[in-house]
């Protein structure tokens, strides 16, 4: 089963993360380490989940968490990009996708 | 098509989530079900097996039984879960709104709420000590 993998890209206070594979309850723990930590003096966040073919709640529940943490700090610009269909439609589903911007 | 069956009896631990997903896996691709109805059902059975791993034993452990049967043409996942823990109807919790601001949000019922639109039937019942869960889905693109 294909596993998870994160990078990270930081220009100018624009940080985009790029997660690749699955986020599942066993991973999202990693998920959640490879972002939270670098959010501070991020003012624009890109999730790019072009590569992202599976994420459930626990994953989910990540994505919000991390939208509250930024808009407590007043960042409000805030972007999933290219989310796979699946992917999209938890996002719909769970209303994570009237947080986020999204662009395809 | 020809009837398929089979049955793992697992402990219900979170750890063992991929060893579950393996099992369902391997029968939706036998029958060559679409990945995106087959990445639906793996949700679902993420979200009721890490379910009854965090709540049905807990502080204790025990094990849970997961039965699945595809049949019929064109062909339908039937997959059952049972477990001895405590009686609990998952199916009974309010959908979680998802319109709310989420400062404002509670935390859980997202799982089951994901299992419910992913999943063409899911329903619950008590019956001889177990907690029986039943949900299906017909394995043609939707």
């Amino acid at each position: 089963m294909e596993d998870l993998i994160i990078r990270r890209k930081q220009e100018n206070n624009v940080l985009t993360v790029f997660a690749e594979g699955r986020i599942d309850n066993q991973n999202s723990p990693q998920f959640s380490e490879e972002v939270k930590p670098y959010l501070n003096d991020v003012n624009k966040l890109v999730f790019d989940l072009e590569k992202l073919i599976y994420i459930s709640s626990a994953g989910l529940r990540v994505l919000l968490d991390v939208f509250k943490c930024m808009t407590e700090n007043a960042v409000t610009d805030l972007v999933i990009r290219k989310p796979t269909e699946i992917v999209f439609e938890a996002l719909e589903v769970t209303g994570i996708a009237d947080l986020y911007n999204i662009e395809n | 098509m020809k009837l398929i069956k089979n049955e793992l009896e697992i402990e219900a631990e979170a750890v063992k989530l991929r060893t579950v997903i393996s099992f369902i896996d391997e029968q939706l691709e036998a029958v060559g079900c679409p990945m995106k109805t087959q990445l639906q059902i793996e949700l679902a059975v993420e979200e009721i097996f890490v379910n009854i791993a965090s709540y049905a034993y807990a502080p204790g452990t025990g094990t849970v039984q997961i039965k699945t049967v595809i049949s019929g043409e064109p062909p339908v996942a039937e997959i059952t879960f049972i477990d001895h823990g405590v009686r609990y109807d998952p199916l009974s919790r309010d959908d979680p709104n998802v319109k709310l601001p989420p400062s404002e949000r509670k935390i859980g019922g997202l799982g089951i709420f994901l299992t419910k639109k992913n999943m063409d039937n899911v329903s619950y019942e008590y019956r001889d000590g177990c907690n029986i869960l039943v949900m299906r889905k017909l394995l043609i693109n939707q």
